[in-house]
């Protein structure tokens, strides 16, 4: 293995040489798949070919796209230009991702309604390349003439089969609803930059998909997976969805795509957003990159996107046989009829509550005006304003007093420290390089993440504010302590989620582990490997393939419960079932890890002192519990504990599974962390803090639970 | 296998069989809805218990697994997680060794703080690690990534590799040096042999954390041909929409290379003391 580690080292050298030797190729970030991509490369290649630039294209995850956008870029490192949609522009101009531009005389090729929404301030912030909005897919054999308004769906739901739904979309995902909520006159974000869901018109837009559920005319819970099958199977009549959708469809179903109907006589009016090219900082500074964006927005490019990509081109003037194509001129004609998406800051925030506040009126468990007025307050809370600027003075002189009492008793320990790090000496020459490796990727980066607790405010412009992020979060920013949402509130379901995490990882591996180690079962090798399967597969497919059978309508969980005589239900709508699904999924990916542990435990119990028990007399169970069980279980405590602490920190089980449904409720602190610092507002001072308490208590915890164990031992 | 003529241990060894089959039903059904929808040109929205594919199909496999530089990804993944529980267990083993066998001023302190390096979250040491590597001039390499990764499962390895140190008895490299033996000839040749399995487990777990790892590879690797597996499989989730297909087909296959790496470590899972190791 060490001779493949070092030629792979060597290749990896020879691979850097190369590149340098090379001209540097302009870069280009995007996050595009299929046809959209395969259009990309082709306009990358041509640009190369005519012009003579080297092109590098790298396509990024898009969940990965922002964190390395703000990573690279305004170090200068990343690309030259990179593709993202005008509402995320804004916030990445402030970081200093975004490097503006000047239209010149080109203004005039582009749709001005796409410029506009490309400025910020009196800044143009990319170079717009297509618009993306949802429109009615519809399946021509269940409905050769799709309703035109809301209304005649009912008619629809008398036509088509029971099991066939006349309209089906993601109802929960805001997205979706704010197209209704624009046709009832609401907006999300009001005109004052406050959370604009709220008031009659949002109540409004509730009770219209309540009483659709409730008729059967949409799925409820559905997700876009289960819409795409829906409607490829002939389930459903029509779909509301974007452009990407139709990728999906193939030749399965034959369908067309059309305006969105009309509510109460008015359009339903979808979210515009337009996709641009921008440039970075490093894109600004080279004449190259200058003109590979000019490119890329130009009218050669558009063809190509628009035929290879299927894209509905921001062009004033759409490429001929983009205006002779059904699908993209229709999805043109709704973007006509579409409200551009708000690009201020603020609207990050909305999403959150707003889609808190639809999942749980849709559910029914409260009624819509509480829940709106529930998504308010957690606007404001979100949203309010960073703690003051603090002097660093008290902070600084409480350091250095402790530095010198440091320094003093140190100083006081001279005559037995000296001769005892004497010593030590030949230990260290066995420890020093982890020190330095750890200490300077591990240790270093957490010192100065924890150090950001003590500030506030977006990167690139934070202050220091003392411990106001502490003091706003052990006092739940004002609010009632055990509200949801509150940092104690969040606190015990964390420590119920860890517990029974631990008990019951521990408890199925140590079972498991001990059933395989028994020295004449057949099959152990095959049995072993099946058993890590969960390990193996990425978690961040089974996670989801979890989610998808909790679903009611059409999940395993449901079948297996029905087959069983219980009526299926929400797993979503309550704190108890919700959790399950989270613990259920958390067991199965996390039982392995202690069954390998385990195992590895049990080989440090030597045969012949079992065997010597046996002669003894000692019973099976007695060798189990005097035996085997005190020698295995201390050399699993570490993994034990580890387990714990990992278990405490284990955020994307709850992101991929309840997502923190119902209402948050199942959110555990280090999800809170995480949506404190990706949005909302980016509060990365507020979410360092939550990452500090997380820290002190897993401290104390493990403190205890050493004591408690030295104390078992003696 | 159980001995003939004894009934007892006939039904004995159903009900082990039983329980782990139970076990392993439970352990694959989930998979077996991943491997569904791997092979399935469209999941039927009905609700079955049986996982099995309508109208299968191994368009996505074949789409997945003939992506210009997948074979390519598919060895940075596996040279970047082996390199990781190669570079991981060398920087540990000595580490380990040295807090179970020497006391020396600052070990407690050491290891209370390896513990905790375990607790602090990520998302706020993330953007400062980018800094370091940045320094460092070790972003957009793979050696990069095999540096935070190894240097990550550090802590886990130390004390997995200590708990087994642990239960070597001291006797047997203290016999070596009697006969010897320098301390780093003892503990090459006693020691690390008696650890065998420990270690083993320990290569194991770092090589699944770097093997899975895609947030980290997503953020440190900038060319396509040095991207590893995850970070690919990633790509097919978009902003509203994602090709869980060839989503699931690709995570077949990532899975495949732990399996067969279990399949043979696992050798290395029996009793690694001898009787004279024990007894002193």
């Amino acid at each position: 293995m060490i001779p493949r580690f070092a030629a792979s080292l060597t290749v990896l050298a020879l691979a850097l040489f190369a590149s340098w030797a090379q001209a540097e190729p302009i870069f280009v970030w995007h996050a595009y798949r299929g046809d959209e991509k395969r259009a990309l490369d082709e306009v990358l290649a041509r640009f190369a070919r005519e012009r003579g630039i080297p092109v590098e294209a790298l396509q990024v995850p898009h969940d990965a796209y922002a964190s390395k956008l703000t990573a690279a870029a305004p170090r200068g490192h990343g690309p030259h230009v990179f593709i993202d949609s005008h509402e995320r522009l804004g916030d990445l101009a402030q970081r200093g991702v975004v490097a503006p531009l000047d239209p010149g005389p080109r203004a005039a090729e582009f749709p001005v309604r796409a410029l506009q929404a490309l400025t910020a301030g009196d800044q143009l912030l990319g170079l717009p390349l297509s618009l993306k909005c949802l429109a009615l897919y519809v399946n021509v054999e269940l409905a050769p003439e799709p309703p035109s308004r809301w209304e005649d769906y009912a008619a629809l739901r008398r036509r088509l089969p029971s099991n066939v739904y006349p309209l089906a979309y993601e109802a929960q995902n805001f997205y979706f609803h704010a197209a209704l909520l624009h046709a009832t006159g609401g907006r999300q974000l009001s005109r004052e930059g406050k959370l604009g869901f709220t008031g009659p018109e949002a109540v409004r837009s509730i009770e219209l998909v309540r009483t659709a559920v409730a008729e059967r005319w949409i799925p409820e819970e559905a997700s876009g997976a289960l819409v795409s099958e829906l409607f490829r199977a002939g389930r459903a009549a029509t779909v509301v969805s974007g452009p990407w959708f139709a990728s999906d469809l193939g030749a399965s179903v034959r369908f067309r795509v059309t305006r969105l109907p009309s509510v109460g006589g008015e359009a339903m009016r979808p979210y515009l957003t337009v996709e641009a090219a921008a440039l970075t900082p490093r894109g600004r500074d080279s004449k190259s990159a200058r003109e590979l964006l000019a490119y890329l927005a130009g009218a050669e490019s558009a063809e190509i996107r628009a035929r290879v990509g299927r894209q509905v081109v921001a062009r004033s003037s759409l490429p001929p046989s983009a205006e002779a194509d059904p699908f993209l001129s229709a999805f043109a004609a709704q973007a006509v009829d579409a409200e551009v998406m708000p690009s201020s800051p603020l609207m990050r925030s909305t999403w959150e509550p707003a889609e808190r506040a639809l999942k749980k009126a849709l559910g029914g468990s409260v009624s819509p005006d509480a829940a709106l007025a529930e998504a308010t307050r957690r606007f404001d809370d979100v949203v309010r304003p960073a703690p003051p600027r603090a002097s660093p003075t008290p902070a600084l002189l409480l350091l250095g007093a402790l530095c010198l009492l440091g320094a003093f008793s140190l100083f006081r320990r001279r005559d037995e420290l000296v001769p005892a790090l004497r010593g030590s000496l030949p230990a260290y020459r066995w420890v020093a390089h982890a020190v330095l490796a750890v200490g300077v990727l591990v240790i270093l980066p957490i010192v100065v993440g924890a150090g950001a607790s003590l500030f506030a405010g977006r990167f690139g412009e934070m202050h220091y504010v003392g411990f106001a992020n502490f003091w706003a979060i052990l006092t739940a920013r004002g609010g009632p302590l055990l509200t949801s949402g509150s940092f104690y509130l969040v606190l015990l379901v964390t420590l119920l989620w860890t517990v029974a995490n631990v008990a019951l990882h521990v408890g199925i591996g140590l079972g498991l582990g001990l059933l395989l180690s028994r020295p004449k079962l057949r099959l152990k090798p095959l049995y072993r490997v099946l058993l890590i399967v969960p390990w193996a597969v990425p978690s961040y497919v089974t996670a989801l393939a979890w989610r998808g059978m909790f679903s009611r309508q059409f999940g395993a969980v449901s079948a297996l419960l029905e087959a069983l005589g219980v009526e299926p239900f929400s797993w979503w709508a309550r704190f108890s079932t919700a959790f399950t699904a989270n613990l259920a999924t958390n067991v199965w990916l996390g039982f392995p890890f202690m069954m390998v542990v385990t195992l590895g435990a049990l080989t440090a119990v030597p045969r012949e002192v079992l065997e010597a028990a046996e002669v003894d007399g000692a019973t099976r169970w007695q060798r189990l519990w005097r035996v085997t069980l005190p020698m295995v279980l201390p050399a699993m405590l570490p993994a034990v504990l580890l387990g714990a602490i990992w278990t405490f920190n284990m955020f994307n089980v709850v992101f991929l599974v309840s997502g923190g449904e119902p209402d948050g409720t199942t959110d555990i602190l280090v999800s809170e962390a995480y949506r404190w610092a990706f949005t909302r507002q980016a509060q990365y001072g507020y979410a360092a803090a939550y990452s500090v308490l997380i820290f002190l208590l897993l401290a104390l915890g493990s403190r205890l639970m050493a004591r408690a164990a030295t104390r078992e031992a003696t | 296998m159980t001995r003939r003529g004894r009934p007892s241990d006939t039904l004995e060894a159903v009900l082990v069989h039983a329980c782990i089959i139970l076990a392993v039903c439970f352990s694959l059904y989930p998979v077996l809805w991943v491997l569904s929808t791997a092979f399935s040109a469209g999941t039927a929205p009905e609700r079955s218990i049986l996982p099995l594919p309508s109208t299968p199909t191994t368009a996505h496999l074949v789409e997945v697994v003939g992506a210009p530089s997948f074979w390519r990804q598919a060895l940075n993944s596996v040279s970047v997680a082996l390199a990781t529980a190669l570079v991981g267990i060398a920087i540990a083993l000595p580490t380990a060794y040295a807090l179970s066998r020497f006391s020396f001023v600052g070990r407690q302190a050491g290891v209370r703080v390896l513990l905790a390096t375990q607790m602090f979250p990520m998302v706020a040491s993330a953007v400062p690690l980018y800094i370091v590597l940045e320094t460092l001039n070790l972003l957009d390499t793979r050696t990069g990534l095999v540096v935070c990764y190894a240097t990550t499962s550090v802590p886990f390895a130390i004390f997995q590799l200590r708990g087994a140190f642990d239960t070597i008895p001291k006797d047997l490299e203290e016999a070596a040096m009697v006969d010897g033996a320098t301390r780093l000839q003892a503990f090459v040749r006693v020691v690390l042999p008696a650890a065998r399995p420990a270690i083993a487990v320990t290569a194991l777990f770092a090589f699944m954390s770097a093997y899975n790892e895609f947030i980290l590879a997503a953020t440190i690797l900038g060319k396509e041909e040095a991207l590893t597996l995850p970070v690919v499989l990633q790509r097919f989730v978009g902003e509203h929409d994602a090709a869980w297909g060839k989503f699931a087909a690709g995570s077949i296959v990532v899975s495949l290379p732990v399996m067969a790496l279990f399949y043979v470590a696992q050798r290395h899972l029996v009793s690694g003391l001898t009787a004279g190791g024990v007894k002193g």
